[in-house]
């Protein structure tokens, strides 16, 4: 069968009409309860820096909203580790807004920083980690995480990864506690306070418990380890500034 | 399965010839062994490879696949004596892209760990050989209800296969079943001594090679299928 342009052209136009109305009505109506779901997914994150897995998967959404809201506050610095209130464009910034993403691809003197504070219930000023977010390159595509410090802001109290296609199996293992549960207990400051950071050795299996700044690789995932490595260490010297505000602060406040 | 065939029965003895005659259930069960078009026809190997380390989000395909393929092949069911042919394979697409748009647009709303797993193999389903070859070779051609058969039956076959080759390539790569750890459960009751090992290479593309090779040996030989 053999139809004329016109035809094909006209069928061509409403075929397309028709399918895009219903992509973006799609679109449209599931936006918000998407960006709920992406919201809900970073917190999920933040959180799993501070508690195990296993506890996160048995809460349902709203307890982990509720838990959220009742024991995390945030703030958003810049490289000098001042507070920012406000973006160059003079809106308004909000921590859980902050695409960490984004601002890796900018200089890191003009980065917004967020901070994470994990607090007693209620009491904003009884800190029990600092909550700091990480992002850098693995071998395949980026990698990111939470860092989360104790309050002598040197001790690791726990880490979470995730990535955006590390070879399953091998880089993509920074995802499993198993490999998260290594960083805790490190310290990312020697004990002249100057920064260390922590690095994954080459070669899986060995014992560093008695080194702080070492912790054990991942076999034949080498590129992904060295990318944790970056990662951490870039990103914790750049919130070195604000580290050592908060170091002075507590230091004032015990004489 | 046992209990679509067991309401499939059900609808026979009610209507046999409109609703599932001999040949619209051919339609459907072809494509599981007979002609599947993983083993047999080999198609929509990529996907089958890189989804299957876990039976949750292999799930999660499978059902994706089965509802693009039943709805493209509905829709250019429904339409193929409007598709002028000389456009016919880019309205294929586009069907079928808007599909997986928005199964991709669901996952992302409802089921975000999901999405965040498979969002890059569901947007694979365009590109799966299986659905466009059923859209041109069958839905074309064929009344509506039939396409809607044949797209199921295809999916069906898809979708058993895979989640075949997930079952192994989870059990003994991770030694556990949609995240229950059979491994540690089966030394917990042996006792600490016993302890069963999981398989690196099961976790990698290879590991699907292996166990899809092996059905498609054990599949071959039980049917006598020769490739001519």
């Amino acid at each position: 069968m053999q139809q004329s342009n016109a035809y094909v052209i006209t069928f061509s136009v409403i075929l397309t009409v028709i399918l895009g109305l219903l992509l973006s009505g799609t679109s449209e109506v599931l936006r918000p309860i998407q960006k709920k779901a992406e919201e809900l997914d970073t917190k999920k994150q933040i959180l799993g820096a501070v508690m195990q897995p296993s506890e996160i998967r048995n809460m349902k959404d709203e307890e982990i909203e509720a838990f959220y809201d009742s024991r995390i506050a945030s703030k958003v610095v810049n490289i000098e580790g001042e507070e920012v209130e406000e973006d160059k464009d003079g809106t308004p910034v909000n921590a859980e807004t902050v695409d960490v993403g984004k601002n890796y691809k900018r200089a890191p003197e003009d980065r917004l920083y967020p901070v994470f504070i994990y607090h007693e219930d209620g009491n904003e000023e009884e800190v029990i980690a600092y909550i700091l977010p990480v992002y850098g390159n693995g071998l395949w595509d980026n990698i990111w995480g939470y860092l989360a410090l104790q309050t002598d802001l040197s001790t690791i109290e726990g880490v979470t990864f995730s990535h955006a296609g590390e070879t399953p199996g091998l880089g993509a293992r920074i995802t499993s506690s198993d490999v998260q549960s290594r960083f805790t207990g490190k310290t990312i400051y020697d004990e002249g306070g100057s920064l260390q950071s922590v690095s994954m050795q080459k070669g899986e299996g060995r014992d560093y418990s008695d080194d702080p700044h070492k912790v054990d690789g991942l076999s034949g995932a080498t590129i992904t380890a060295e990318g944790v490595n970056k990662m951490i260490r870039s990103y914790m010297s750049h919130y070195e500034a604000y580290l050592n505000r908060k170091k002075d602060e507590k230091e004032i406040a015990l004489n | 399965m046992s209990t679509e065939t067991a309401e499939k029965k059900e609808e026979i003895k009610k209507d046999a010839e409109a609703l599932l005659s001999k040949r619209r259930k051919k339609l459907i069960s072809d494509p599981l062994v007979d002609d599947n078009p993983i083993t047999i026809q080999v198609l929509g190997i990529c996907s089958a490879l890189a989804v299957t380390t876990q039976m949750q989000p292999t799930l999660v395909m499978a059902l994706s696949v089965i509802f693009v393929m039943v709805m493209a092949n509905l829709t250019i069911s429904l339409l193929r004596d409007k598709i002028p042919t000389r456009v016919r394979i880019i309205v294929q697409l586009a069907v079928i892209a808007t599909l997986v748009t928005l199964v991709n647009e669901v996952l992302k709303a409802f089921a975000f760990d999901m999405y965040k797993e498979l969002s890059v193999f569901v947007g694979l389903i365009i590109t799966n050989c299986i659905v466009m070859g059923r859209l041109e070779a069958f839905a074309l051609g064929n009344k509506p209800y039939d396409s809607v058969l044949d797209g199921f039956g295809s999916a069906l076959g898809y979708s058993w296969i895979i989640l075949a080759v997930a079952f192994f390539r989870e059990l003994w790569g991770s030694g556990s079943l949609f995240g229950v750890p059979i491994f540690d459960a089966v030394s917990g009751i042996f006792g600490e001594d016993f302890q069963l090992a999981t398989n690196g290479l099961m976790v990698t593309p290879v590991g699907a090679f292996i166990i899809l090779g092996l059905i498609i040996w054990v599949q071959r030989t039980k049917t006598g299928y020769v490739e001519h």
